[in-house]
């Protein structure tokens, strides 16, 4: 029964497709971060001259529903069996996946199809009956991270800028947070397993930067799908985030790099939170920056922070971790609309409002 | 009250899945960060399901502890057994909700606010969250920074070049009707129309129950919703 070798976990590479992706969005980055997966595509397309399709017609996948129970898992089997329809429909094998809820979730659905192929047979009648759709199997599934990983070395040969503080040319300090439904689910769906997490720390090296592990670095962000979405439940969530926070503040991180477009958001709103709520801030000038992998990839790269990566959506201030970096920014810019005007601004930003 | 629960379980492929020989180590409840912050112990759960001991199993649809569960899936990496809490979890779920146990408790009843939320989004918009759904009132966490996007919204995800409800594709694209309807029907075909039917049918029950009627005595959902925000 057991393995003859067992896996090596901190050595473990997934395999993660070269080219030809159908995209598939994530609602959480798409609200919260849209420039990231603006970036991410433009990423792929120009910087790494790959194939990438970004089809109007998917939607939610209802995985959100699903993890807070309300979707039964027959309903979003079949809306995962309708976003491999339209990739089938393009022409395409591979998928990239934004969100991280979707890549587990997919992950879920495309196991029990193997070990049950009832439930297989179950969600292709379903599709049928409630669209006329047929789909295939993707090849290849791999969450944004896996390719940004990927070409990880590629990235670093055009980057203009390196994670080295410019002012004494020492590696800035990174902390990571992986997302649970990465690998916790299905280690062999992720980069390094689930303990040894590579994919995140890969990238952070490759461009210059140390990746510091600390404690609480697999413990749960705390969204807990249900949770966070009942205001009344919301104090789990805030108190898993605060025990991560306590956990690296030791270790006086630069920035927080993300792969889950959930785990973005709340370890950076939940900063600001802990700051109104306790008078503590974690770290940097008013809270630590927190960036996903694509964000980070798009300024290694030289894209701007607020036209092309639309960093402005971030409640903890990115500038004090581009001024380190020496990336070149109009700090006016910052709160400007589609064509240049000033559109007002946040009554403050960052974990307090400062009392200058 | 309940009868064949143990098999309406194991109708779940999940269960398969899920739970094979638990030998009560706790590894999962050591690691759950639900475990850390409720009177939550996955390990009880692992075993009570394992048991097939229906009145026990009946208690738990009733009550509380299956819904403090935060969905990590931190219990499947660490189990020797590979067996996943979390997966058992939503099988346990499932069957409260489709028997009616759910609002027997206080965390159970949440799920019809998730479904007036998160389910409505789904079939509305096409997408499980929606710059609309996030008012900054009812989301204090989400800061200044949210506001002032909430605030000036189409200008805002302009210019970082989101399609917000605009045609083609992009981010927040609006979802065309054509697409909208196939999920409509997925959902009928599937059966999630029908749980969201059931957590309504069940919830305007308990809405009764409690007297949380309009004048023809009929339940008065917006009564009952103000309840639950502030149970
Ligand atoms: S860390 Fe939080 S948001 Fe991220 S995958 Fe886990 S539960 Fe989801
Ligand atoms: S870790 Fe696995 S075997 Fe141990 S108590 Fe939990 S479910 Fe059972
Ligand atoms: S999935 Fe649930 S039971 Fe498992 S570790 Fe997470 S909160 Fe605990």
């Amino acid at each position: 029964m057991e393995p003859k070798t067992k896996i090596r976990w901190s050595e473990y590479n997934k395999k993660i497709a070269d080219d030809k992706f159908f995209y598939l969005r994530s609602c959480i980055r798409q609200n919260f971060n849209p420039g990231a997966e603006k970036v991410f595509l433009s990423i792929l397309q120009n910087n790494l001259r790959k194939e990438v399709y970004d089809d109007p017609h998917h939607t939610t996948c209802s995985g959100i529903g699903y993890h807070s129970d309300i979707v039964p898992f027959e309903t979003f089997q079949t809306m995962v069996a309708r976003q491999f329809s339209l990739m089938t429909e393009r022409g395409y094998k591979n998928c990239a996946v934004s969100c991280i809820t979707s890549f587990g979730g997919y992950n879920e659905v495309l196991s029990t199809w193997k070990e049950f192929p009832e439930e297989l047979e179950k969600t292709r009648e379903n599709l049928l009956k409630a669209t006329g759709r047929t789909f295939e199997i993707p090849e290849n599934l791999s969450h944004a991270c896996d390719i940004i990983y990927h070409f990880r070395k590629e990235i670093a040969a055009q980057a203009r800028y390196r994670l080295i503080n410019k002012e004494t040319g020492e590696p800035l300090k990174i902390v990571d947070h992986i997302g649970c439904h990465y690998a916790k689910i299905f280690p062999e769906k992720g980069v390094g397993g689930s303990e040894y997490s590579r994919v995140l720390t890969g990238m952070i090296e490759a461009w210059g930067g140390e990746a510091v592990d600390y404690p609480e670095r697999r413990h749960c962000c705390g969204f807990g799908f249900r949770h966070y979405l009942i205001k009344n439940n919301r104090s789990y969530s805030i108190s898993n985030s605060r025990k991560k926070f306590e956990s690296m503040q030791p270790y006086h991180p630069d920035m927080i790099l993300t792969n889950c477009p959930g785990c973005n958001m709340f370890l950076d709103r939940w900063q600001y939170a802990l700051a109104q709520i306790e008078g503590k801030v974690y770290g940097g000038k008013n809270g630590i920056p927190v960036l996903s992998h694509e964000e980070l990839a798009g300024l290694v790269l030289g894209y701007d922070p607020w036209k092309d990566i639309g960093l402005q959506m971030h409640q903890i201030d990115v500038e004090p971790f581009l001024n380190k970096i020496g990336v070149e920014y109009h700090p006016k810019q910052k709160f400007t609309g589609v064509k240049g005007q000033y559109i007002n601004e946040p009554a403050f930003t960052g974990c307090l409002a400062r009392k200058d | 009250m309940y009868s064949d629960l143990n098999q309406r379980l194991k109708a779940d492929v999940r269960l398969e899945e899920g739970l094979q020989a638990c030998m009560n180590c706790g590894i999962c409840t050591a690691i759950c960060p639900a475990a850390e912050f409720y009177e939550y112990d996955p390990r009880s759960i692992a075993i009570t399901v394992q048991s097939g001991n229906e009145e026990k199993i009946a208690a738990l649809l009733e009550g509380d502890t299956i819904w403090y569960c935060g969905q990590c899936m931190s219990c499947k990496t660490r189990c020797p057994r590979n067996n996943c809490p979390g997966l058992i979890i939503s099988v346990l779920r499932k069957l409260s909700q489709e028997t009616g146990a759910f609002i027997k408790s206080r965390m159970g009843r949440q799920q019809y606010l998730i479904v007036k939320t998160i389910g409505a989004n789904i079939l509305r918009f096409g997408y499980c969250v929606h710059p609309n759904s996030l008012v900054p009132a009812t989301h204090p966490e989400q800061g200044p920074v949210w506001r002032w996007i909430y605030e000036n919204m189409h200008e805002v995800y302009a210019a970082v070049d989101a399609n917000l409800d605009g045609d083609g594709p992009g981010a927040m694209r609006k979802i065309s009707p054509t697409d909208l309807d196939e999920l409509h029907q997925i959902f009928e075909v599937s059966g999630g129309l029908k749980l969201y039917q059931t957590i309504e049918y069940f919830s305007q029950l308990k809405a009764v129950e409690m007297g949380l009627t309009d004048t023809n005595g009929k339940a008065d959902m917006e009564k009952y919703t103000q309840y639950l925000l502030n149970e």
